[in-house]
């Protein structure tokens, strides 16, 4: 009854073109966007924040990027925790050797080092796909983390491989508290989300999408598809080389290349699977999903544990929280392949209609 | 006075391993003529149709288009200089709206950089409006503008021909290939698909080569036929002179001696 578009006539193709074209979408965003700069800052601890939506906003940016790239350009990619060390590094040795830099520009100069590795990993893509793609980026996941173990200069010759990041300032405003730096990577994140959203939805993300879905006749059409896909790597890989800087700077703090293992690229994998493959969305969700499910679970095992009066053996826990976080992954699929994001497509839909039958 | 040739195939072959898909195969299109490609299964029709357009490499042969001689012609070029097609398999991007498609097939025209892109701004969202318009045209003039957000996935089989045929006009290409672009349809639809391909023909002046089985639409529309069997060319001419062609009446009916 409320989510209804009639009556809201567009005049001009520019205005058919917006984003959100309907204002019940836009009194949403603005909702959103209200809720995560204003109300959590003010009303979440420190743990919350350092412990559950710092992780959860790096990793949907991890998320995003993966989904430019497998998502939208239809490459399969197993590298995207190695490409996160690759921003990880190179924002601290860029801190390290030029210290006078605000960390916003080596966040981005960590991002534009970590799309041209992308693209040299992507260069395979131009003659293989699918699987024997994904097993050419899974060559980018070994040896990037090998790389940064044994060229000690990356690492600035720490005998155990761990870096500590420098403290984040700007222009001599230093982010030192879990406040500051929630609100630097969530202004961060919704940024490059919305220019996420800006190329998908104008000729490059249409050339991504051509070439995912039927790529002989994208070519026929004029699209090049060697640029695009190597587009698409860079693209991505600078949105995983952000999130990687992000994860060292504001999450962790000290950070080490076998951090950043396969168990890593297969989490945000399966965060793009769960939320919606192609959906900038579905990004967020996933991530939403993969962070917050395991400490919900663990919640409401103790809980129910205590409630029934169960002396539950240690590790117990833990491993039935294994287990019904693998079923829902498992349930979440069959019933709905193209993830959250599509049942929240299905559900506006409905919604649109509701309550009446027609 | 003949018309001026916008198509020009010289002495085209083409093999994949011990199968000779074509043998020397010739003929010459007009401008603003529609020209069909005859012929039973496994002629070599739709191969022909993928050397004109660069999607395979003849190993013999050229390719005349607007008088620049092709030799190894890549499908960018192709694309590039004018030709664009639909495939006898429909090749929709099926993840994307109708909108999207044709919008695909305008990629050509646009310049807008990665930036412009990232923020919307400037030459990107002009140059969307500006497409927009264009393909608005495309879509009043197939009519089909009650699906235009519409996932091609999810429209039936006629409409995804015309959909792809929109796609291809909005290139707006000077050579139209379509490879059997009537498949499949019902009467009306044929009918439909006939009068937009006759007034793609007229209105823009587009050139056409089209492959068809329905015979009864290729008498009606082309200007001229293109008979194929087995790779070689059996005859060439007016849908008057094909009729009455000896070689082609055995091709398709059989020879009883």
């Amino acid at each position: 009854m409320f989510y209804r578009e009639a009556g809201q006539f567009k005049k001009s193709y520019k205005e058919d073109q917006a984003i959100l074209p309907i204002l019940q979408d836009k009194i949403g965003v603005v909702v959103i966007l209200l809720i995560a700069f204003v109300a959590i800052p003010i009303l979440a601890s420190d743990y919350w924040l350092t412990a559950i939506l710092i992780p959860f906003l790096v990793f949907s940016l991890a998320a995003l990027g993966l989904n430019l790239l497998t998502g939208y350009a239809g490459q399969l990619s197993l590298g995207t925790a190695a490409f996160m060390a690759v921003g990880a590094f190179a924002a601290y040795n860029f801190e390290l050797r030029l210290p006078y830099m605000p960390a916003l520009v080596s966040f981005v100069l960590a991002g534009l080092t970590t799309a041209i590795v992308g693209i040299a990993f992507g260069i395979p893509s131009l003659r293989i796909r699918g699987f024997y793609l994904a097993v050419a980026t899974l060559a980018a996941q070994f040896f990037i983390p090998w790389l940064l173990v044994k060229v000690g200069w990356f690492t600035n010759y720490s005998s155990s491989g761990v870096i500590t990041t420098q403290p984040i300032e700007i222009l001599g405003f230093v982010f030192d508290s879990p406040a500051k730096r929630y609100f630097l990577v969530l202004s961060i994140v919704a940024f490059l989300a919305l220019v996420a959203k800006n190329l998908v939805r104008s000729n490059l993300g249409r050339a991504w999408m051509a070439v995912r879905d039927m790529d002989v006749a994208a070519e026929v059409i004029g699209i090049k598809i060697m640029r695009t896909k190597l587009i698409a790597f860079g693209v991505s890989s600078f949105y995983c080389g952000v999130a990687g800087a992000l994860y060292a700077y504001a999450y962790l703090g000290s950070v080490e290349p076998d951090g950043f293992n396969l168990d890593l690229s297969f989490r945000i994998l399966f965060m793009i699977i769960i939320g919606g493959i192609g959906s900038i969305m579905g990004s967020f969700l996933g991530a939403a999903f993969i962070t917050l499910l395991p400490i919900f679970l663990d919640i409401v095992i103790n809980e129910g544990a205590e409630i029934l009066n169960l002396k539950l053996a240690a590790g117990v826990t833990s491993i039935m929280q294994l287990l019904v976080f693998g079923g829902l992954i498992i349930f979440f699929l069959i019933v709905e392949p193209l993830g959250l994001a599509r049942l929240w497509q299905i559900a506006k839909e409905k919604l649109r209609l509701w309550p009446f039958p027609h | 006075m003949t018309k001026k040739s916008i198509l020009q195939v010289n002495e085209v072959s083409l093999s994949f391993g011990g199968v000779k898909a074509l043998k020397n195969v010739s003929f010459n299109s007009e401008e603003k003529s529609i020209l069909a490609i005859i012929g039973p299964n496994g002629a070599g029709k739709s191969s022909l149709l993928n050397v004109i357009n660069g999607v395979y490499k003849p190993q013999q042969g050229e390719i005349i288009f607007k008088n620049t001689v092709w030799k190894n012609v890549i499908p960018f070029q192709a694309a590039q200089s004018g030709i664009s097609r639909t495939f006898q398999n429909i090749a929709l991007f099926k993840g994307m709206s109708v909108l999207e498609n044709i919008l695909t097939g305008r990629s050509l025209k646009m310049r807008a950089g990665l930036l412009s892109q990232g923020f919307y701004f400037g030459a990107c969202s002009r140059e969307e409006i500006e497409h927009r318009e264009v393909v608005e045209q495309i879509i009043d003039f197939l009519q089909i503008q009650h699906i235009r957000k519409t996932p091609v996935g999810r429209l039936p089989y006629g409409l995804q021909k015309r959909v792809e045929l929109a796609r291809a006009l909005a290139a707006e290409p000077e050579l139209l290939l379509l490879d059997e672009p009537m498949a499949g349809m019902n009467v009306e639809e044929k009918e439909d698909m006939s009068r937009f391909i006759l007034d793609v023909n007229e209105e823009y002046g587009t050139s056409v080569v089209l492959i068809e089985h329905d015979m009864g639409v290729v008498m009606d529309i082309s200007d001229k036929i293109v008979v194929l069997d087995y790779g070689q060319k059996i005859g060439e001419g007016t849908p008057n002179e094909i009729k009455n062609n000896q070689r082609v009446i055995d091709a398709y009916l059989g020879v009883s001696d």
